[in-house]
């Protein structure tokens, strides 16, 4: 103690170099310069390449006519729509294969974590083998295996397999009947946000009674009772506005309907089910994290089983799940970028092709990188939120 | 003397006896693991008869219907489509990946010259061995072996010309020689920088610190394929002009800086959950930054964070399959380019070629998984509480 | 970013950098010893690996072509597979020296791209592949109204399809790959009924699919696709040295000079011949160009005049078996034309 205290009030007293202060901030400025240097002699070379070989630069591109057509495409396009809406073509359907893909491997994993947990000798073992299998190959490869085994297993348009609800699956995809919601049909949906927002004031209403008094309310079938019922009575009373347009047989395709293209079909799937294998991992951990005292206390205090899943263990185990699960959520987003492998128009697809149309490499991968950045950076605040509302409240 | 008085003392004991035939042999089993309450009965029903579903399918395609010889399409095709099977015929076309097995394997690398990736694969594996047994002595020499004199053996005997070895360029290579060469270089170089980024992450001196959390930060959030695209078609638009790298090269920088970023957390870890006192300790014997470092905390460090090394390492040889997109041929590269050869062209081929490919990556990263399990275990009980 | 500059280091350190200086690309072709040819990554009868790995078709034979002119040694070429997105920054950044890869020629491209076309060894079109025997009773493209389309992604042909289905206002579904390999394996798969690319490509691919009897070319050419060899901007001795190799293979051509009689032409007294092939006395022509004079003679040693080039990719010596068509000289009806040399 003595000695330290000693040091403490004696600072060596040493030569001007060797003060640790001064040496970091030299060595920053000499990170600091060199890396100028570095990006200065970059810039100048692409700006000498560029201007040598008369590349034109900047985003000006965007706004030419595209005159590509995309597949998929969940706002209008056509070839006459600027490259910049053919990108954002792209972005979207990024957007809906991962969050489809982050849902389903979500239910998956949990199955599977849950599974390698059971009692049941054979389930534990067919999850294991699942978990081992998938674990240990490289997503392109499930993908293929997934887009290679769709098209070969399907019937061609002609011999489409008929499923209930005038549905179809045959190589060109699923086509099942799209609903046309006629006049009117926007009071459905005010029914149903309305349905929601009361069942969200039931649950809270009820949650209060209970801490207050102990009573309970059946918040689930009012809440079911409220969300269903309420559109179903808008949908009687603004007079039945809801029809379907039935996929149907023509020369080539089937047309009409709605078609889920096999490329979406395959990658959404050979994701999910790719993460899956890691999220059961994470599930499992989390499980075994939970310690066996608490089930067992729960026990001893007469909750039934399901109870002591759904109040005691997953809540604890949650804390350990949310933040490994955020980043396997962030590598599935990051994974759908092999759509580009299968041609299913993802962000890395169009912005590809746009760059091969137009020449401009530095821009449009530019954009890629900006776009899958802002994409991760949002996921992680959102997780974010959810780990802190989950986190361990202390005392 | 009063032992008379006990009424009765046991003096020998009884046998054990024998669990009740209800609670043993394979019907207990079953009932306990199998069957031990409605809801499991239901689960067991439902993972047998996907069993069924699976397996029998698979054993008959993979293995009892499997063409394992032949010499072109005809043995893997049915009579309708002009080959030799029975109509309705399903199973591997095992001849196709027979026939291709040196392309899988080594790509275009010339014929007479491919004594030379086998050699170093065999120098690789007799230091790789004893490095990854813990009881093997003489750790040192060994890695000295492995980590320094390896690299510039094999990078001779790879790319040659020089000693009278012809001279083999890498657009030659292909197959699982470059998904290796690409994995193993990519995490030789990829663990120093990553140790260097996680070191300026961790360190006092902002600027530093703040480019290295963009740099780690940004590249952990973009896919490594776009990193394979600016390495493909913008690292040439950086050069001066006329100054050209070699692909196999650009797909080498790509994938160890992307590797990089994820080693810089691994070691991050590590470096976390070496105890402060260590670091203290460290600089109250007067140690300088790098001598506390290199002789404290990293040996420390990197022996804890080995098992999430071979888990980057595992990612990283998955991910190799990428550069196939930005058309170059590693093992899926080479299984896919095949599938275009009309020679072979079957309704089986491609699916043949894929299980092989899958089979090939599963070996290598269930046996590091398998490894890192391994390590993790070992290295645990000396650290348990 | 600093980690880049470790990587240029560790790569300089590795010798694998290939060193090159800026304008003038003969003097690094004459120092390398070699010409960089980018080529597609197979395409049949254009460039495509045989069995062996050496790259045939006239692609691959065109730059044979410039190594016999510039080397005297038809050998001296190195080959880069190049997929349709690397192809233009390859040759922007001196990747390569020549991008001869089934490329069409554009005014964008020669304007945005900094690129230099130098001729048009193959006049092609976009047309369309159908399997006949699932859709029999398709004879036109007009018919195709509806149909799944297979194309490659970032080419000409993505545009020209997209154009020609509005112009006709027909619908269409694209499916669209990055590859060759991934297009052929889908079409034959039946993800789509219709292939449109080139037509010579059409006829190339059509070999390679799972039963070749079954599909057929239709008659529509929606597009004109000039497909041609192309050089940096920026360096006019390269440019004419790979403009004049063309020429010289029409040239060559024109006046009967084949493979096999190369040498006994020589002799020839006619001043046209004796002036292409160089044994004019005190001839500048191929000096000037910066070759020596007898290169004529050596790009027709190495790989034959433009008929043969063609016959033996392409044409009847091919299992192509492609009609000479447009492709034929002027002087036999086709569009192939050569200023004298002289």
């Amino acid at each position: 103690m003595a000695s330290q205290e000693i040091l403490r009030e004696e600072p060596r007293s040493g030569s001007f170099i060797n003060d640790p202060k001064v040496r970091g901030i030299f060595f920053q400025a000499v990170v600091v310069i060199v890396l100028v240097a570095l990006v200065w002699w970059i810039v100048q070379n692409t700006i000498d390449n560029l201007t040598r070989l008369r590349i034109a630069s900047g985003f000006g591109f965007l706004r030419g006519r595209a005159g590509f057509d995309i597949s998929d495409s969940a706002i209008a396009y056509s070839s006459d729509s600027t490259y910049g809406r053919a990108i954002l073509v792209g972005f979207i359907n990024t957007l809906i294969v991962a969050v489809s893909g982050i849902i389903t491997a979500t239910i998956i994993g949990f199955i599977l974590g849950v599974g390698r947990l059971s009692h049941n000798w054979l389930i534990r073992k067919i999850c294991t083998v699942y978990v081992e299998v998938f674990r240990n190959i490289p997503p392109l490869l499930v993908i293929f295996f997934w887009y290679s085994g769709v098209l070969s297993v399907l019937p061609a348009p002609r011999e489409s397999i008929n499923l209930p609800f005038s549905s179809f699956l045959n190589q060109r995809g699923f086509y099942f009947p799209r609903a046309v919601w006629g006049e009117g049909s926007w009071l459905i949906l005010v029914a149903l946000l309305l349905g929601i927002a009361m069942a969200w004031f039931v649950a809270r209403k009820a949650r209060q009674r209970q801490m207050a008094t102990g009573q309970q309310f059946p918040v689930f079938w009012t809440s079911a009772a409220l969300i269903i019922g309420l559109p179903l009575l808008a949908y009687a009373l603004s007079g039945f506005p809801l029809s379907f347009d039935y996929p149907k047989q023509s020369t080539f395709n089937l047309t009409g309907g709605f078609q889920v293209k096999p490329e979406f079909l395959s990658l959404y799937l050979a994701l999910s089910f790719y993460t899956a294998a890691f999220i059961a991992e994470i599930v499992r951990a989390g499980i075994m994290g939970v310690s066996k005292g608490q089930t067992e206390a729960a026990g001893a205090l007469g909750l039934r089983p399901g109870s002591i899943l759904r109040l005691v263990v997953i809540p604890q185990a949650m804390r350990i799940v949310i933040p490994p699960l955020t980043s396997q959520y962030l590598n599935l987003t990051k994974n759908s970028s092999l759509a580009i492998a299968i041609g299913y128009p993802d962000l890395t697809a169009t912005t590809g092709t746009v760059l091969n149309q137009t020449g401009q490499a530095i821009e449009c991968v530019l954009i890629m990188m900006v776009v899958y950045l802002a994409l991760s950076l949002l996921t992680s605040a959102i997780m974010n939120v959810v780990n802190a509302r989950m986190a361990l409240v202390e005392r | 003397m009063q032992e008379h008085d006990l009424s009765f003392v046991r003096v020998e004991m009884a046998l054990a006896q024998s669990a009740p035939a209800s609670e043993r042999g394979l019907g207990a089993w079953i009932r306990k693991n199998l069957i031990a309450s409605t809801g499991d009965t239901i689960l067991t029903i439902i993972g047998i008869v996907l069993v069924a579903m699976i397996l029998p399918q698979l054993i008959s395609w993979a293995l009892i219907n499997a063409q394992w010889t032949g010499t072109d399409r005809t043995f893997c095709a049915t009579v309708a489509q002009g080959g030799i099977q029975p109509d309705g015929w399903s199973g591997a076309c095992w001849a196709f990946v027979n026939a291709k097995f040196g392309q899988f394997m080594f790509g275009r690398y010339p014929i007479d010259e491919r004594w030379r990736p086998i050699l170093v694969a065999i120098l690789f594996v007799a230091l790789l061995v004893p490095l990854l047994i813990p009881k093997v002595p003489r750790k040192g020499l060994n890695a000295i072996l492995f980590f320094g004199a390896l690299p510039i053996v094999a990078f001779i005997l790879l790319v040659g010309g020089v000693f009278g070895l012809p001279h083999v360029e890498t657009p030659l290579w292909g197959g699982l020689l470059v998904t290796l060469t690409l994995s193993f270089v990519g995490i030789a170089v990829s663990l120093p920088i990553g140790i260097v980024l996680a070191l300026g992450r961790r360190s006092k001196m902002p600027i530093v610190k703040m480019l290295c959390v963009i740099f780690i930060e940004t590249v952990r959030g973009i896919p490594l394929i776009t990193v394979l695209f600016m390495a493909s078609v913008m690292l040439p638009l950086f050069l001066p002009a006329g100054v050209t790298f070699d692909k196999f090269l650009r797909a080498l920088i790509g994938v160890s800086l992307f590797a990089a970023a994820y080693m810089a957390e691994v070691v991050r870890g590590g470096l976390q959950a070496i105890p402060k006192g260590q670091y203290e300790g460290a600089d109250s014997l007067g140690l300088g930054y790098w001598q506390k470092m290199g002789l404290i905390v990293l040996p420390q460090a990197l022996k804890l964070v080995i098992p999430g090394i071979v888990n980057t390492f595992i990612g990283m040889f998955k991910d190799t399959s990428l550069v196939s997109i930005i058309s170059m041929f590693d093992l899926l590269g080479v299984v896919k380019q095949n599938f275009s050869d009309a020679n072979w062209a079957t309704p089986q081929t491609a699916r043949s070629g894929l299980v092989f490919a899958a089979f090939v990556f599963w070996m290598f990263c269930f046996g590091m998984s398998r490894y890192s399990m391994f390590t993790e275990r070992r290295l645990d009980t000396s650290y348990k509480r | 970013m600093k980690h880049i500059a470790i990587g240029i280091l560790g790569a300089a350190a590795l010798g694998l950098v290939a060193s090159a200086a800026s304008a003038a690309t003969l003097d690094d072709v004459k120092a390398k010893g070699f010409i960089q040819c980018g080529v597609s990554t197979g395409l049949a009868g254009f460039s495509a690996p045989d069995d062996k790995g050496d790259w045939q078709g006239i692609d691959a034979d065109f730059c044979r072509a410039v190594a016999a002119a510039v080397f005297g040694d038809g050998t001296k070429v190195k080959f880069t597979p190049l997929s349709a997105k690397e192809r233009f920054t390859a040759l922007q950044s001196g990747e390569i020296d020549v991008l001869s890869r089934n490329t069409t020629w554009t005014i964008n491209r020669d304007t945005a791209l900094g690129l230099n076309f130098v001729g048009i060894t193959y006049y092609d079109g976009q047309g369309f592949m159908i399997n006949a025997k699932k859709l029999p009773g398709v004879n036109s493209a007009l018919q195709l109204s509806g149909a799944a389309v297979c194309v490659q992604s970032g080419t000409t042909t993505e545009l020209n399809l997209a154009d020609y289905f509005k112009s006709n206002k027909m619908e269409y579904n694209p499916v669209v790959f990055e590859k060759l390999e991934e297009v052929n394996a889908a079409y034959d798969a039946g993800r789509c009924d219709v292939y449109t690319t080139d037509q010579s490509g059409l006829y190339g691919i059509r070999l390679t699919l799972g039963a070749p009897a079954d599909h057929v070319v239709l008659p529509e050419i929606i597009s004109k696709e000039p497909l041609g060899p192309a050089v940096r901007q920026g360096d006019d001795q390269w440019y004419h040295i790979v403009k004049w190799t063309y020429f010289a293979l029409l040239q060559a051509e024109e006046l009967g000079i084949t493979k096999a009689n190369v040498d006994e032409m020589k002799n020839s007294d006619n001043p046209e011949i004796k002036r292409v092939l160089g044994t004019e006395p005190d001839t500048k022509i191929g000096t000037d160009l910066g070759v020596s004079n007898d290169w004529v003679v050596n790009i027709v040693k190495a790989v034959g005049n433009y008929g043969e080039m063609f016959e033996r990719n392409v044409g009847s010596g091919s299992p192509l078996k492609i009609a000479r068509g447009i492709n034929a000289l002027w002087t036999k009806g086709g569009l192939q034309y050569s200023p004298p040399i002289r």
